[in-house]
């Protein structure tokens, strides 16, 4: 089989080596200091760590659509119940990814959405209990351009 | 680096509450100058249930050469430690003595003398007469478990789709598998071969991605010797990333701890006594969840290569890794009493091929596996005045030569080959056939690309690939090695973090530094993006040793490694 030099560009014209989506945000990124600002101003307080749990992955499959999870220990009684959730992503253009509300009859306080992530950036949950006390979560996850373990 | 001394305080305390292990006695066999079959599969029965281990065996049904890797560094808190011990270290570690048939088969060290003395390794009609030995000892108290990476790696395998390993597998009758590079065969073919299976495929950490449920089952329950083992399968839990997720979109994978410690936990709930990980983490990721998931008597673990002559333990777990391409089986024998892991003996098999003694049946169904594609298998394309082989973190010079083909015959300035750790080696002298060159290659995505790639975009993939693997939380590494350039040099500091690692990258034509906003010629294979279009790697191979019918290699000194 051969090759020469215009077969090859002719072949490899539709060709590209590694994805390079979300690896480079051109556009201003929040930072951490917009982020703490915007957690202070949900919690009113720095948050403790415990009680919530962030689920993420590791390294995100694919950065356009990433699972994510928050769980909080609770009993959800009128006095001892969790009132909101917020989610913030520190490497997206816009920090706040969603925020959950709760009841004493939403039961468990739970909920799972799927985020985008421009790169790789630390996800954030922090929890508001009806008692004032706040709590937080954290998980790196990375957005990479793969293709090359094994 | 740690000392023999520090090590053995660390099995010490292991045997302190598991009792008798053969601990030692591989470096007695390594004493003996002379091995026989008894010398490698004699083996005092322990306990009441034995695991016998193989994974990544990459489709290779015959025996092979295959060089252990010179540098294989660990990162952080594993630095020097197994199994990031190599070469002459990794003799003196385990008291191996240098020039041994165990020394061959563990290092690097004089690999292409060694190999003229002591042979090929490997080939599935000596597991066969492994595993039928051991099942012969133990009869039901035995489980035979595949931890992935079978069913690819092979021009057969390749033109089967993973048929002649699923037939051949089957002959040995494994109890359960798990996998990665199965899933490259691409959604209905995977689907199809586990369906055939006469066992279970396992993958707790495997999720369909439209509704985040289980695809496949976690684990299963065997009763062995009034022993209820649970093993639970993880396969590789960046498949979608570091291979073509379009080829398999219903699933997502990801380590998934905590679906790992709720598996544990309803695997104890059902009563097992023993509970088994069968996984394709990679090591450190499987010494890691080690330490932060309670509950697993024993982490049979795949995915990095590595062939560790001795468990580890991390807390109450042991860990097990039995090397790659069918070079090794592991057994281990295990006593377990009321729910409880008492004590254990194990031993890494080094798959001779001239010592041990093939079986008739194996043999003849892998020679009619092979049968239709023998006259290929055995094309010769050209010869290699030196040892070719890929292992190493940075290259190895089959690695080289695939990129000085993709340098010459697509013309570019820069090639790009992927970090794999599969394919076998060639020895000086030695022919480089069809067969041999598969071996390096054989994958359902080869495409050679050739495209413009700024200074810029070439450094970032460097360093994607380079936090890959040496990022320093284990979690988030993927296995595998440095991508091959070829073209270029750099330097590289493991150490450093993410995005600055490498520098000094220099264009070797002209010994000019790249410039991150000039645009250089790429030609590289194995693109996870859907669409990549160009010839597959082995015809562009071939197109090369056509061209260069006698390889030599001269040592790579282009990538500089500092701290």
């Amino acid at each position: 089989m051969n090759f020469n030099r215009r077969q090859a560009l002719a072949l490899s014209a539709a060709a590209v080596a590694f994805a390079a989506t979300g690896l480079r945000a051109r556009t201003a990124l929040a930072g951490t200091e917009e982020t703490e600002k915007r957690i202070l101003d949900f919690a009113g307080k720095a948050p403790e760590s415990g009680k919530i749990t962030l689920t993420a992955p590791e390294i995100a499959e694919n950065g356009n659509t990433v699972p994510v999870s928050v769980k909080v220990d609770s009993a959800m009684s009128d006095d001892d119940r969790v009132v909101s959730v917020m989610i913030v992503a520190d490497g997206n253009p816009n920090p706040e990814v969603a925020t959950f509300h709760f009841t004493a009859l939403s039961g468990a306080a739970a909920a799972t959405t799927r985020i985008r992530l421009a790169q790789t950036q630390n996800v954030i949950a922090v929890a508001k209990m009806a008692d004032g006390s706040v709590f937080m979560d954290k998980k790196e996850v990375k957005v990479t351009i793969g293709g090359c373990g094994g | 680096m740690i000392s023999r001394r520090e090590f053995l305080m660390a099995t010490a305390a292991l045997s302190a509450i598991a009792g008798p292990s053969l601990v030692g006695n591989w470096a007695r066999a390594a004493a003996q100058q002379s091995l026989t079959e008894s010398d490698l599969l004699d083996f005092q029965s322990f306990g009441n249930v034995t695991l016998v281990h193989v994974t990544d065996i990459h489709a290779q049904l015959v025996p092979i050469y295959f060089r252990e890797p010179s540098v294989n560094l660990g990162i952080g808190a594993v630095a020097g430690l197994p199994p990031h011990v190599t070469g002459a270290d990794l003799l003196k570690l385990y008291n191996i003595e240098p020039g041994s048939a165990h020394a061959y088969a563990l290092t690097s060290v004089d690999f292409d003398a060694l190999a003229k003395t002591y042979g090929r390794m490997g080939g599935f009609d000596r597991i066969a007469t492994i595993v039928k030995r051991i099942r012969a000892e133990r009869g039901d108290n035995m489980l035979l478990l595949d931890g992935g990476d079978t069913w690819q790696g092979s021009y057969t395998s390749l033109q089967t789709k993973g048929q002649d390993m699923v037939d051949a597998m089957n002959v040995l009758q494994p109890d359960a598998m798990t996998g990665h590079w199965e899933f490259t065969y691409g959604t209905d073919r995977v689907k199809e071969l586990v369906e055939s299976l006469p066992f279970s495929f396992l993958g707790g950490n495997i999720f369909d991605t439209e509704w985040d449920e289980p695809a496949f089952d976690a684990y299963k329950m065997f009763d062995r010797g009034g022993v209820k083992v649970a093993v639970i399968g993880q396969a590789f839990p960046y498949t979608p990333i570091a291979n073509p997720r379009w080829m398999f979109p219903e699933w997502s994978f990801g380590i998934r701890e905590e679906e790992v410690a709720k598996n544990v936990e309803a695997a104890r709930a059902e009563g097992a006594d023993l509970v088994v990980l069968l996984s394709h983490n990679g090591f450190d990721v499987d010494r890691a969840l080690a330490s932060r998931v309670k509950g697993i008597d024993v982490i049979l673990s795949g995915h990095t290569h590595d062939a560790l002559p001795e468990p580890l333990l991390v807390d109450k777990t042991l860990l097990v890794a039995s090397g790659s391409h069918g070079k090794f089986v592991a057994r281990l024998d295990l006593d377990v009493q009321g729910g409880e892991l008492k004590g254990f003996r194990h031993r890494l098999i080094p798959v001779f091929s001239d010592v041990i003694t093939p079986d008739a049946d194996m043999a003849k169904l892998v020679s009619d596996l092979r049968a239709p594609y023998e006259a290929e298998l055995k094309r010769e394309l050209a010869t290699t005045e030196s040892l070719l082989y890929r292992r190493g973190n940075f290259n190895g010079t089959f690695d080289d030569m695939i990129c000085q083909a993709l340098l010459e015959v697509r013309e570019a300035d820069i090639a790009l080959s992927p970090g794999f750790r599969w394919g076998t080696s060639v020895l000086p002298g030695q022919k480089i056939t069809v067969e041999d060159v598969h071996s390096a290659c054989a994958m359902t995505y080869p495409a050679v690309y050739r495209s413009s790639m700024s200074g810029q975009t070439i450094k970032d993939i460097l360093e994607d690939v380079a936090d890959n693997l040496f990022n320093k939380d284990p979690y988030y590494q993927q296995g595998g090695d440095m991508v091959r350039v070829g073209g270029m040099g750099y330097t590289i500091n493991p150490d450093g973090a993410m995005g600055s690692r490498i520098s000094d990258m220099t264009l070797l034509k002209t010994g000019e530094s790249i410039d991150a906003s000039r645009d250089y010629v790429v030609a590289g294979w194995a693109s996870v993006n859907e669409g990549t279009e160009g010839p597959a790697i082995w015809d562009v191979v071939e197109e090369y040793l056509t061209q260069n019918p006698v390889v030599r290699l001269e040592e790579n000194r282009s990538v500089k490694v500092v701290s």
